[in-house]
């Protein structure tokens, strides 16, 4: 008879426990903070927790960096899931200049047909002296520039 | 960064405009833009914005390196030279010998489009050999 009359005591106790035993969105979002901190690269990833799902935004630096993350924090206690909204930035390119031989040499193509300019090349540098008109000389550039140079220097050109 | 702001109408527009593989980079005074363009009238409309803050081209702070992409299916070409033949050459460049010419307005075969300024080519003779990709116009 005991028993019984310590049933709902049990039950609350049971259920008390069984709460208990699922860790709280706050308690989720605090433990991947904390791993996420481990490593350098994820430190500046922000987190969200609903209801186990786990939001992750901000930027890392590459995708195998994301991915690692991703896998970590699926691990972690409580999480049910995880959507990431991380972003990597894309890389730009650096500017690549082209070696002074062949770019003489393409500069040379591409003056050919333009007699009324002198074109010399100095350290990637493009120097064009001469006159010649507005037309004539939007063409050449555009030519020039898709040489890769690292500058056009027309100070010395006249446009008629 | 003040150059980026000189041109900042072009860099707008190269990015609404659909350019690829854009990249814009600022050095030693100089602004980089390289990117290919979804067509020739793109590229066109580029060059006049580019007008706009430097007005014939002149001021040698700009490096504008934008390419059209191509069709891989054209094989047609027209010769768009201002008035004169074209050469076609044995190698790619103006100090390889002469193969051939092919006529303003002619309309030739392209074969491969080597390097961006160097394009094989057929003329209706068969004679094979390279011109320069500025004076070729892809027939559609």
């Amino acid at each position: 008879m005991k028993i019984l009359r310590l049933l709902p005591a049990l039950a609350l106790l049971a259920t008390l426990a069984f709460t208990g035993c699922k860790p709280k969105d706050a308690d989720i979002k605090a433990s991947i903070e904390k791993s996420l901190k481990e490593t350098p690269a994820t430190s500046g990833v922000m987190v969200m927790v609903t209801e186990g799902v786990a939001t992750l935004s901000g930027e890392v630096a590459d995708e195998a960096t994301k991915a690692a993350m991703e896998n970590k924090v699926k691990d972690i206690k409580g999480v049910k899931s995880v959507q990431d909204n991380t972003t990597v930035p894309v890389a730009t390119p650096p500017v690549v200049i082209t070696a002074d031989d062949p770019l003489t040499s393409a500069v040379r193509d591409a003056t050919k047909d333009f007699s009324e300019v002198t074109a010399t090349v100095a350290d990637g540098v493009i120097s064009v002296t001469g006159e010649i008109t507005a037309a004539r000389w939007k063409t050449l550039k555009m030519a020039l520039d898709g040489l890769r140079p690292k500058k056009v220097d027309a100070a010395g050109l006249t446009i008629k | 960064m003040a150059l980026q702001d000189k041109y900042k109408e072009l860099t707008d527009a190269a990015t609404a405009s659909g350019i690829t593989d854009l990249a814009v980079r600022e050095q030693d005074g100089v602004l980089y833009i390289d990117g290919t363009a979804p067509s020739a009238s793109v590229k066109d409309q580029l060059w006049d914005i580019y007008a706009k803050a430097d007005p014939n081209y002149l001021a040698g702070d700009l490096v504008l390196n934008v390419k059209v992409s191509y069709d891989a299916a054209v094989t047609q070409v027209k010769v768009t030279t201002e008035s004169s033949n074209l050469n076609i050459r044995k190698g790619p460049g103006t100090d390889q010998p002469i193969v051939g010419k092919a006529a303003h307005g002619e309309v030739i075969t392209l074969v491969s489009r080597s390097s961006d300024q160097w394009w094989m080519v057929r003329t209706k003779d068969g004679e094979e050999g390279y011109a320069y990709a500025q004076y070729l116009t892809a027939v559609e």
